[in-house]
């Protein structure tokens, strides 16, 4: 055992830290500013990093899943406003399924409340396509003999959602096309596993969301002032945030281990991996995303303070792939614990 | 980054589990009973004999000299055995291996490592809890002696403690943390009278106060130079915090095992709410085995013990209070049959928040030390 970063992964993470700390928005008014969002987009395009689970030889991805929850947690903490968790999703759905990579940009169809992939019935697909910016197509299963096929939807414009910097779309359309080359039906193994990668993604950029809220609010506690000193002087402030930032590294460690868990373990207990860190860092995140917009006071409620971006972006990841409840259910159910109700309900 | 065992991990893991199939003593947890403390000693020897405790310490004081993440492996098997947790001395033996002179570490390391020798710490007192330098022992020298005079409290091991590393002031005039000095007393000697404190869930073998009138120390076995108490007192409570040291992982996994099995042995007596604390204790101990793994894997980089300790104090807290509250709810819904555990692992619990520093105080550490902001 030996789970400290390789070097070839501290440099990834240097290297992601550095793009959104030139790129990414620093205030909410640089969500608006089209040309910087833009570059950014550009510059991650660039990095190849869309790409890390695209088969390289045989069947493995180019990357592991340590090295995308590496980039999904510096995107997080940065507030990135480019697409990256829904790309590298659809990637691995094209992966795990041998279809040929995608020829446009794509990403994944939900169902409307977020918590799975999409599944289209009869001559209709209709989901939530999710972190839509600058994508044309979503990839969704299709119920076939022996499993379920990928199906590619066209994906147009956007639809207000709770997060600011990851805009989705709500897709209700025609029939679709199977992406050429796909060999087999997925498995529910395989579904499995591609919901333990994505759940491991969803806590990454939860950690990295929180880790920005809380230099953010450690920053506004170190020049705000009243009663003639700074706010980060005073124990009770500073009590909260040495809380925030204690649920930040307890949810690293267990988030880490998802993303190591979706390579190596076999899906189900990968599964259950992803399901304990999912639960440990969504209910950690909104915390965390509270006390930062607590700690600027008046101010942490105003459009204008990045907090409420951090909370909006911690929200939306925690709703992805199933939330605290859908999670702790998992917990439940795979200890045989639920009793008389089978689960928590 | 790799979670799984290396050959030679998995090796020593099987071995371990093989020989707890034959070796596992069946305590009752400590925080639930004192039966546990009359089986702590020959649990400690009989794992250490085998070659199953000290892996990560010097060779030289009886350890093996192998990688922390050894340590993780055992608390992991522990727990699934169901075995007691390893003996949590790892912050005396660091105080000492780090402040004492090589004389004092040669006579007193291998018998405190290999179980022999029961020691305990006298560090608090009634009135330096949270501000332990204001501490009013005394420690007065008189010829190739210290005559020591004191009260100090939450002893954890005073009644079959044969030594207690004692903090004691031995300068007057210093500023109030440069003038302690830390000696090694024998307990069994007339200046020295120990009672048990009972806790609020009922065990009295844990904590104990000991009052020290006129009892003497060796001026030899002053650990460290004078002065430089306070220092090793700094050593032993950092490593006092850390849950990898303290092999904590292993107590919570075993309590949330027996949790589950509770559930699952009547499915019936229990509610969503009871299922939901359960659940809440499996996620929060199994965040605390892979951090432990973390913090165990930075130190294969040498790295030392900072404040992110009261970070992990303040984690292994969490952990303890949650699996508590799961343990109350199990409680309340099994009362009245036979000894209730379950609520004395619960009101157990409350004490985490405070011993080893208060929850209070390692805030203060991880905002300032850590957060960088400015001291109130």
């Amino acid at each position: 055992m030996d789970v400290r970063l390789s070097s070839e992964q501290q440099a990834l993470r240097d290297a992601a830290a550095r793009l959104v700390d030139d790129l990414g928005p620093k205030s909410v008014a640089e969500l608006d500013d089209a040309a910087r969002a833009a570059k950014l987009d550009t510059a991650l395009d660039a990095t190849g990093w869309r790409e890390l689970r695209t088969p390289a030889d045989g069947n493995r991805p180019l990357a592991s899943a340590v090295e995308a929850a590496i980039v999904a947690e510096e995107l997080g903490r940065g507030l990135a406003d480019t697409s990256f968790l829904g790309p590298t999703l659809a990637a691995e759905l094209r992966r795990l399924a041998s279809a040929a990579p995608a020829s446009v940009p794509e990403t994944v169809l939900l169902t409307p409340d977020l918590s799975g992939l999409a599944v289209t019935a009869d001559a209709r697909c209709s989901g939530t396509a999710i972190d839509v910016r600058g994508i044309t197509s979503a990839l969704a299963l299709a119920e076939t003999d022996g499993g379920h096929d990928l199906v590619a939807v066209p994906v147009y414009g956007t639809s207000p959602g709770r997060d600011l910097t990851r805009p989705a779309a709500a897709v209700d359309g025609p029939p679709a096309e199977r992406p050429p080359g796909a060999r087999s039906p997925l498995t529910e193994a395989d579904i499995e596993g591609w919901t333990a990668f994505a759940v491991s993604l969803t806590c990454a950029d939860l950690v990295g969301a929180m880790r920005g809220a809380v230099q953010l609010a450690c920053s506004y506690a170190g020049i705000r002032q009243q009663y003639g000193t700074t706010i980060g002087s005073f124990q009770s402030v500073q009590h909260m945030l040495a809380d925030a930032h204690v649920s930040v590294e307890g949810s690293r460690s267990i988030a880490l281990h998802a993303a190591w868990a979706a390579d190596t373990l076999p899906a189900g207990e990968a599964l259950d991996a992803a399901a304990v860190a999912k639960a440990y860092c969504a209910r950690a995140a909104r915390t965390v995303c509270e006390t930062a917009v607590q700690v600027h006071g008046g101010i942490g409620n105003t459009w204008e303070c990045l907090a409420h971006v951090y909370l909006r972006r911690v929200l939306l990841s925690t709703q992805l792939l199933g939330d605290v409840g859908a999670h702790l259910d998992r917990v439940v159910a795979r200890r045989k614990i639920g009793g008389v109700h089978g689960g928590l309900r | 980054m790799d979670f799984a065992d290396s050959p030679e991990e998995a090796a020593f893991r099987r071995r371990l589990r093989t020989w707890l199939t034959e070796n596992n003593p069946g305590l009752p947890a400590s925080s639930t009973s004192d039966e546990y403390w009359d089986g702590q000693a020959p649990w400690h020897q009989a794992l250490y004999d085998a070659g199953f405790f000290a892996l990560s310490w010097p060779e030289e004081i009886g350890g093996q000299g192998l990688p922390s993440v050894y340590e993780a492996i055992v608390d992991e098997e522990l727990a699934s055995a169901g075995a007691p947790p390893r003996p949590s001395l790892g912050y005396l033996v660091q105080g000492i291996l780090r402040h004492g002179d090589d004389d004092v570490r040669r006579r007193f390391l291998p018998g405190i490592v290999n179980g022999r020798d029961r020691w305990c710490q006298g560090f608090s007192e009634p009135d330096a809890g949270s501000d332990l330098a204001s501490l009013r022992t005394r420690a007065e020298r008189r010829g190739d002696e210290y005559v020591i005079s004191g009260h100090k409290v939450w002893t954890s091991y005073s009644d079959s403690a044969a030594w207690c590393l004692v903090l004691a002031r031995t300068d007057q005039e210093a500023p109030k943390h440069r003038g302690l000095s830390a000696f090694a007393v024998p307990m069994d000697q007339p200046g020295i009278e120990q009672r048990p404190l009972k806790m609020i869930n009922g065990i009295t073998r844990e904590f104990g106060e000991v009052v020290f009138d006129g009892a003497v120390a060796r001026a030899a076995d002053m650990i460290g130079k004078p002065g430089e108490g306070w220092r090793l007192a700094m050593t032993v409570v950092s490593h006092e915090r850390e849950p990898g040291e303290l092999g904590y992982v292993a107590r919570y996994g075993k309590a949330v095992n027996e949790l589950v099995e509770r559930l699952r042995a009547e499915p019936e007596r229990f509610s969503t709410e009871n299922v939901r604390d359960v659940a809440w204790a499996i996620v929060e101990a199994e965040m605390l085995r892979l951090h432990v793994c973390r913090r165990l894997s930075d130190r294969l980089d040498g790295v030392s013990h900072g404040p992110e300790g009261s970070v992990d104090k303040l984690l292994m807290t969490a952990v303890e209070q949650a699996v508590g509250h799961a343990a109350l709810g199990v409680s309340e819904r099994t009362a009245g049959t036979k000894e209730d555990t379950w609520l004395k692992m619960y009101l157990y619990s409350r004490a985490q928040s405070v011993m080893g520093g208060t929850s209070q105080i390692q805030r203060n550490l991880v905002a300032t030390r850590i957060l960088g902001l400015p001291a109130s």
